[in-house]
């Protein structure tokens, strides 16, 4: 797959000069865009997390919100309290967010399909009360949250703060993506795929699966952990109800529209969601003076019926359109 | 003691809803083999419309009909239209549609009504019956339409030749089909039917919580924790899960203000209940995931 | 006179795997039919490709009229009644609920009546165990349960999956005496499938012979019951 690993060069090589360029476009490259792509970046990685999972592991999750909240939580927890340094937290938060989900992949182990679905459906949906239950407020500063300070940029390198915000999570995301894709890529990979494609197969190749999926799982939580991690540092605050049974949604969006099974897919379904989450206020302008209408329309309208929509027309997301177009293109070279 | 009463009173009033949300949830489950996520948006969406015809001037009992009659055409045209050609589609792809359903449900509700909270009216006169007003009047109102709305179910399903015809396709399709039984046509029934039966226990509860768009929430995950409790295959399972659910979880709290009280300490209160749901539906899962009176379906190879 | 149900050149698929290649026959009506052959030789399959449970191509007439492409259950309602392998009775429900479902499709309710007074007629051990639940009945007791629902329809035409298997030789010679009665007090016709040849063929008039997806031999049942191949390969003799 020479081609494909020549784009990705190319695109890390123009990530990474493109906001370099800041001081000769102020305007288009503004601080609020890098922030805006940083949440990019974080959304990207929580999709890539909830891909290991579901897309190549077929467990499915609707609750990968709950471990981006621990990540976020544990970061904020030991910046606040332990005064950790922001970098230190993502590794801490990666190592939590593992434990975390390996003791979830243990009961998971006996769920499948609806049962699984069901089982993170709920944990989704309790996470915010969790937060905010008196005997761990001393911790997780009850409904308030926690407020934080923004990284500050390093050895006195002439960037923004954004702009440090933006090569950190870059950094991050290509290490993580890189080492996703040598697992991907090695038999520990294409063990995961084959206890997703056809369960009982797997077992008689010998291939023991309990360990796989709740290794998995464990690895699939450590991801959208650090997801959770970095935008704790990003937003430089948390608090329960940003975590609520929408943030899950939104990963699951990420996951469809981008491509399940898909690294690329997670990186498109990152970008997704952010985009639209954030044109949300300018959809609903649209629709109540372009259109007339008295409603205020919201991301998540938009969000349901593309989930629907993609299912229906384009069931591999964007990233397997695509896939099929750059086919096409090739053959038509010859 | 008579605190512990309206507990238990409160309890049971709460398992009314459960038990009929929990229903919904089986009746396509049992049909169809999937769970319904998007049951508990279905049913605020149609306790708004309810309200919008009250606002328009209906009365409560007949805006209730009314949007329970709506709600019965919005099942049946989500099965029809949404859901029918994604029959031997892999279950990812009907979890996400499910999923997609919730979201568009309690966005367009937001969109339509905004998020406010809005007051809702009870249809049953201010007082408290029992003794020493032990049950609020619009708790026992509650009870009594379920048991009503229930017992008309049963009886439509065991009495009716259109009540056996579902039965029978829910069990086995294939052979339904051979004794010319419209199997496709049971489906959609089966998804009007619990949109109504969701819609009814919508509109019970929203004097109890108040309405807005995301009422129902907490309450779909105690339906599932019913569910699970009852059975997730059995009907009767899950009814019998949702007033068991409803006590209990009155009854947790009830303990916990009681421990407060007597020694300062609080380990669980009202904050908690959807924390002990979350506990129940793992643990049910984990331990006997046939629940009390289900029966546990075996893989085939 | 046309046949009752005329099948020409049906070709049946499992998925991709093909499992009948143009098979072709006839069944007039009034006679009892069957249709013989070794495990996977498509005896079943057929059955399954006349009420479309199975992808098919051909031709199938039934009383003149196509019905290749309709859904199981609409063909069902034009009267043709199936008793699958593995008899199919609504294990949860009881005697009676299997009877009543099959009259489901019926709007007239004296006739119904009239109908399983019959059922009950040729079969008076359901009417002891009206009330109890299909799944507990002894094999023998679920197959005169299935073949008494199929009367339920109506039907012109019946078709049986395997009646006899899994059960004791004297009940599946009740149960023949039973269908032979059938045959000629309802007037409906009959195909049957059935591994055991030598109780088929005493009870047929015509039979066909498949094997490996195609009719290899077709004939009254007293002239295939004399042929030599069929005597050593399905008769035993």
């Amino acid at each position: 797959m020479a081609t494909s690993k020549k784009w990705v060069l190319g695109l890390v090589v123009l990530a990474v000069v493109v906001p370099l360029l800041k001081p000769v476009f102020p305007d288009a490259i503004s601080d609020y865009r890098l922030f805006l792509v940083s949440t990019m970046i974080i959304a990207s990685i929580a999709v890539l997390g909830l891909n290991l999972l579901t897309g190549f592991n077929g467990q499915f999750s609707l609750g990968h919100g709950a471990f981006y909240a621990v990540g976020a939580y544990t970061a904020a927890i030991l910046m606040d309290q332990l005064s950790f340094p922001y970098w230190a937290t993502i590794p801490a938060a990666a190592i939590v967010c593992f434990i975390v989900g390996y003791l979830f992949g243990l009961p998971a182990l006996r769920l499948e399909g609806h049962y699984l679905a069901l089982a993170t459906f709920a944990l989704a949906l309790a996470v915010p009360q969790i937060l905010k239950y008196r005997w761990l407020e001393g911790l997780t500063g009850g409904v308030q949250g926690i407020v934080l300070l923004k990284p500050e940029v390093p050895f006195g390198l002439p960037l923004t703060e954004d702009q440090w915000l933006y090569y950190f999570c870059l950094i991050t995301m290509i290490i993580l993506f890189w080492a996703a894709a040598n697992m991907l890529d090695s038999r520990s990979g294409r063990a995961m795929m084959a206890i997703r494609d056809q369960n009982m197969a797997a077992e008689t190749m010998g291939i023991d699966i309990a360990l796989y999926k709740t290794v998995t799982f464990g690895i699939s939580a450590a991801y959208t952990g650090i997801a959770g991690a970095l935008s704790a540092s990003a937003i430089a605050f948390v608090a329960p109800d940003s975590f609520t049974i929408f943030l899950s949604i939104k990963f699951l969006i990420g996951l469809v529209v981008g491509g399940i099974g898909s690294l690329a897919g997670s990186v498109i379904g990152g970008i997704f969601y952010v985009l639209v989450d954030n044109s949300a206020q300018a959809l609903s302008q649209f629709v109540k003076n372009g259109l007339g209408l008295p409603f205020d329309l919201s991301a998540y309208t938009v969000f349901g019926i593309l989930l629907i929509v993609i299912i229906y027309l384009m069931p591999t997301g964007l990233a397997g359109g695509l896939q099929a177009v750059w086919r096409r293109f090739q053959a038509a070279r010859g | 003691m008579e605190q512990f009463l309206q507990q238990i009173a409160s309890g049971l009033a709460n398992g009314a809803i459960y038990a009929c949300v929990a229903l919904a949830l089986v009746m396509i489950y049992v049909s169809t083999d999937h769970i319904n996520f998007a049951q508990g948006e279905m049913a605020m969406f149609s306790t708004y419309l309810s309200w919008q015809l009250m606002t328009w001037g209906l009365s409560f009992w007949g805006a209730f009909v009314i949007a329970v009659a709506l709600s019965f055409v919005m099942g049946v045209a989500i099965e029809r239209l949404i859901l029918r050609p994604l029959h031997t589609a892999p279950i990812l792809s009907i979890i996400v549609v499910f999923i997609g359903l919730l979201a568009i449900f309690n966005s367009m509700a937001g969109a339509i009504w905004s998020y406010l909270i809005k007051e809702y009216p009870s249809p049953f006169p201010k007082s408290s019956f029992g003794i020493a007003g032990v049950i609020g009047s619009h708790q026992l109102g509650v009870v009594i339409v379920t048991l009503i709305v229930l017992g008309l179910l049963f009886a439509f399903f065991r009495y009716t030749p259109l009540g056996l015809a579902m039965r029978a396709a829910a069990q086995n399709p294939q052979m339904a089909r051979l004794v010319g039984v419209r199997v496709d046509w049971m489906l959609a029934l089966g998804w009007g039917l619990a949109a109504s039966v969701g819609a009814v226990a919508g509109i019970m509860v929203a004097h109890i919580v108040y309405l807005d768009p995301n009422m129902m929430a907490g309450i779909l995950l105690y339906a599932f924790a019913s569910a699970l409790v009852g059975g997730i295959s059995t009907p009767a399972g899950a009814v019998a899960g949702g007033f068991i659910v409803g006590v209990l979880e009155n009854m947790v709290a009830y303990a916990g203000n009681q421990i407060e009280q007597a020694t300062g300490i609080y380990i669980i209160g009202n904050g908690e209940k959807l924390t002990v749901a979350l506990i129940i539906v793992i643990f049910v899962l984990t331990v006997k995931p046939a629940g009390l009176f289900g029966r546990v379906v075996v893989k085939r190879v | 006179m046309a046949a009752l149900l005329e099948v020409k050149e049906l070709k049946a698929f499992y998925g991709q795997t093909q499992s009948l290649y143009d098979v072709s026959f006839d069944i007039e009506a009034g006679g009892i039919t069957t249709l013989l052959g070794a495990n996977g030789a498509g005896k079943t399959t057929t059955l399954r490709a006349i009420c479309n449970m199975v992808r098919t191509t051909g031709a199938v007439r039934f009383d003149g009229r196509e019905i290749a492409g309709l859904a199981t259950e609409e063909i069902v309602r034009l009267r043709i009644a199936h008793v699958p392998e593995g008899r199919g009775t609504f294990t949860s429900l009881t005697v009676d609920e299997n009877l009543r479902i099959a009259a489901y499709t019926r709007r007239d309710k004296a006739g119904v009546q009239a109908d399983l007074e019959r059922v009950f007629g040729y079969f008076p051990r359901l009417r002891e165990r009206i009330q109890q639940q299909a799944g507990t009945l002894s094999g023998g007791e679920q197959q005169m349960l299935a073949i008494a629902r199929a009367l339920m329809l109506k039907p012109r035409l019946m078709l049986l999956d395997e009646p006899s298997f899994g059960l004791a030789p004297l009940i599946v010679l009740e149960i023949f005496r039973i269908l032979r009665r059938i045959n000629d007090e309802e007037n409906v016709s009959i195909l049957l499938v059935e591994q055991n040849a030598a109780l088929a063929l005493d009870l047929a008039d015509h039979a066909y012979v498949l094997e490996t997806g195609k009719v290899v031999m077709s004939g009254p049942s007293s002239v295939v019951k004399d042929d030599e191949n069929i005597r050593k390969s399905y008769l035993g003799y």
